[in-house]
């Protein structure tokens, strides 16, 4: 069946939301607009845009590509959208609180303890710790898929350090160079706001016993992440320090960095290094990334840590299957997203429904992330699946399937004009004394023709995402 | 207030970019030395390798000085941390580090150069191409400074990259004579031969003033006049006079910023005072070469007191 594609309906019509930009798609000259990918691509290139690949010594940093062709959403479906991602966190949120301290939904018989209890996402050291302003996840990611005109999922909530956010920014701001005069003629909901609305949201939920402008850092772990330039990027915006483990030490109880004048002590830290390499004295033990002392600091509410530690079982993709019930439980009504249906490979019945119908379903490890050690079942070969059904059958507990979707696509450009390409979008939504989503966020895009995996690491390109003021 | 880091980040960044481009006008200076037929070639490409101070890594890769082989070293090799590409690779590391700190037009000039010349040095460069590669090299670190100085504010961020450039320079022009000082004794011959004449010029060469020598003194070179030009004078950009006064100027403006003297303060002001209450004939009385030797450690010291009092040690 022919996926739904958000720009031409089945017969050739032009969908509404896409008629001005077709208009004028129709209008240009083909070599013109192949020359402003060129110069989107230098743009890209000089800026230093670019993302590290692990394990890849030859192209140690690459370019996203980027596709010239905006993918637009109507300012309706962005309402429905909206009302849903934003039910979402809160229950996200809620629900963190309620795991570490009284474990109410448990008690309810809604979701097993063990998916708890041997997962390491879920941290001991936060139990009966409250964060400030009762925030856990502040910055989230929530990937959704669309498959129908009014069919969407969350595919995955990424609660602990979604990344992306950067190249929504620098997308736009790309393609306003390229097509100032579309500009003119589409009302678009602007993103520019992002991290003056972070900076807030961060400020906000500063230790209540900061005074005055609160402090914030954010944390990297250094140049050779693959997400550096977004850490660069997002301190640059906000004006507050990039700062890295080495910078930073815990002196009289709070966690203060290294300046040209001495020690300065940091209030809210926007820290994008796991959990696991936070606190050598807590975590690993060989972690140069973090901080010696900074979970005693944090648990003695003098600084704020966002995302706070242990926000990580929130975006497990064993817990994912329960999210329609953790929604219901928090908010009291049904959940206004949809999940993907999932098939929890732990229980009997359903991994031998899963090894038998392989070749139908997308496999993932229910740890991973970034595209990797997945199956996607109908572009595997037969090779492929048989190796992954050992894999699955040695540890069941570490997979979860869900069907294939028939991702929708919108239009890319190639040599050959305009072709259509599956696409996710990842809306980027602030909590702390209020929820912010700006509108949109950033799209990925499977760059070869059928592929549904639209990961950078895999070969993915993103897209401007425009959201109509209308 | 930057962050310890950062300020570490700025000043080895602006040493980087100021080192790749001496190593390019040494290698200049080397070509012509070595073509002049009355001077020994090899000696010529020793003595280089000691002004960029790696003679101790090259001899223990190579046996032989030769053209191809020295210019190889100083300008690709990945080994030795000098190299311009290993330069450029250095800066660069540290301006992404810094990015915060630098305007969109300082760091991409950065950013392109590295771009540029890991292309251009992807390869090793034929002889014959020589000139035209050093030429781009010195082209791009003219961009970056171009860039820097245009686009950024006055203020700490300037003076930490403004002071590790003055340190870089300060060191490699004591550095580029304490090597050559023997041909600048006027002891050995008033009167230059014409092999003094290729030596004087090739050290005028190496710091980019043959030309404006001429414009200060004289047609003719003359030893005493060479060695007060880069020492004394206070108006020659990479005169260790002209570094030291930057030095210090750069290190008032933090004095003042930060309202807090350390003691790499007091240090800068009294070798500046050495280079501006000296002539050259006392100098050369009491050794040219204690003179610069001790320069260069005082300059190291200086470097590791700056580093201590803002905390990037």
């Amino acid at each position: 069946m022919k996926p739904f594609d958000e720009m031409i309906k089945t017969g050739g019509d032009v969908r509404l939301p896409y008629e001005q930009l077709k208009c004028w798609l129709d209008t240009q000259n083909p070599e013109r607009l192949a020359q402003k990918a060129l110069d989107a691509e230098n743009v890209f290139r000089k800026t230093g845009i670019t993302f590290a690949v692990y394990g890849d010594e030859e192209a140690a940093e690459r370019l996203i590509p980027f596709d010239i062709i905006p993918r637009i959403i109507t300012g309706n479906e962005w309402r429905r959208l909206s009302q849903g991602i934003e039910q979402r966190v809160m229950a996200l949120n809620a629900f963190l609180d309620d795991i570490y301290h009284r474990q109410e939904i448990i008690r309810a018989g809604r979701i097993p303890r063990e998916l708890f209890t041997h997962n390491d996402a879920y941290l001991p050291e936060m139990v009966g710790f409250r964060p400030p302003g009762n925030v856990y996840t502040h910055i989230i990611g929530v990937d959704i898929v669309r498959t129908e005109e009014n069919q969407f999922y969350v595919l995955e909530d990424n609660a602990r350090t979604p990344s992306g956010v950067s190249y929504m920014l620098e997308n736009r701001e790309t393609m306003m160079q390229l097509f100032p005069e579309l500009f003119q003629q589409i009302k678009v909901r602007p993103v520019e706001t992002y991290p003056k609305l972070l900076r807030q949201s961060l400020a906000a939920v500063a230790p209540p016993g900061c005074k005055g402008t609160p402090t914030i850092a954010v944390l990297t772990p250094g140049i050779y992440n693959s997400a550096y330039f977004e850490h660069a990027f997002l301190a640059d915006q906000m004006g507050v320090e990039l700062v890295e483990g080495s910078d930073l030490k815990v002196e009289n109880g709070k966690v203060v960095m290294r300046t040209t004048e001495g020690n300065r002590a940091i209030d809210v830290l926007y820290r994008r290094v796991d959990d696991s390499f936070l606190d050598p004295l807590t975590f690993r033990r060989d972690s140069a990334l973090g901080v010696a002392g900074i979970m005693d600091v944090y648990r003695s509410g003098n600084i704020t840590i966002a995302n706070a530690p242990g926000t990580g079982i929130a975006d497990d993709k064993a817990l994912y299957s329960y999210m329609p019930e953790i929604v219901e439980f928090y908010t009291g009504r049904k959940a206004i997203l949809e999940n993907v249906p999932t098939h929890r490979c732990s229980e009997p019945d359903t991994l031998k429904y899963v090894l038998e119908n392989l070749a139908d379903l997308v496999v993932k490890e229910v740890h991973g992330s970034g595209g990797y050690g997945m199956l996607v079942g109908p572009a595997a070969s037969k090779k492929e699946c048989e190796a992954f059904a050992l894999k699955l059958k040695a540890n069941p507990k570490n997979y979860i399937a869900q069907p294939t979707l028939a991702l929708s696509t919108t239009p890319i450009m190639t040599e050959k004009g305009l072709a259509p390409r599956h696409v996710d979008l990842r809306p980027f939504v602030l909590v702390s004394d209020r929820i912010r989503i700006t509108p949109g966020g950033l799209t990925r895009v499977a760059l070869k023709e059928g592929s549904l995996v639209v990961n950078s690491s895999q070969g993915g390109g993103t897209k401007d995402t425009w959201v109509l003021d209308d | 207030m930057l962050l310890g880091r950062t300020a570490n980040g700025l000043y080895w960044m602006f040493r980087y970019i100021e080192r790749a481009e001496n190593m390019a006008r040494l290698i200049d200076a080397g070509l012509r030395m070595a073509l002049t037929k009355t001077s020994d070639a090899p000696e010529e490409w020793s003595s280089v390798l000691m002004s960029a101070g790696v003679k101790i890594g090259y001899d223990n890769k190579y046996n032989e000085y030769n053209a191809s082989l020295v210019s190889d070293f100083l300008l690709r090799d990945p080994g030795n941390p000098s190299s311009v590409m290993s330069c450029v690779e250095t800066a660069r590391s540290n301006a992404r580090m810094v990015r915060t700190a630098l305007t969109r037009e300082a760091w991409e000039s950065v950013n392109e150069t590295w771009m540029i010349l890991k292309s251009t040095l992807a390869q090793a460069v034929p002889e014959t191409d020589l000139p035209r590669v050093l030429d781009q090299i010195k082209r791009e670190t003219a961009i970056i400074r171009g860039a820097f100085h245009g686009t950024m504010l006055r203020n700490e961020i300037f003076n930490f990259a403004r002071i590790g450039t003055f340190i870089e320079r300060a060191d490699n022009t004591a550095r580029i004579l304490d090597v050559k000082y023997y041909v600048l004794l006027p002891s050995i011959s008033y009167v230059g031969t014409t092999l003094d004449n290729f030596q004087w010029e090739s050290i005028l060469r190496s710091v980019s003033a043959h030309r404006s020598y001429r414009w200060v003194y004289d047609v003719e070179y003359n030893p005493v006049n060479i060695a007060d030009y880069l020492i004394l004078n206070s108006r020659m950009p990479r005169s260790l006079n002209f570094c030291y006064s930057n030095i210090v100027d750069n290190l008032k403006y933090l004095a003042s910023d930060y309202g807090k003297r350390h003691e790499c303060h007091d240090m800068s002001e009294s070798i500046m005072i050495r280079l501006e209450n000296n002539d050259i004939r006392t100098i050369f009385d009491n050794g040219l070469h204690e003179f610069l030797s001790d320069l260069i450690y005082q300059t190291n010291s200086l470097s590791s007191k700056i580093a201590a009092a803002y905390n990037f040690d």
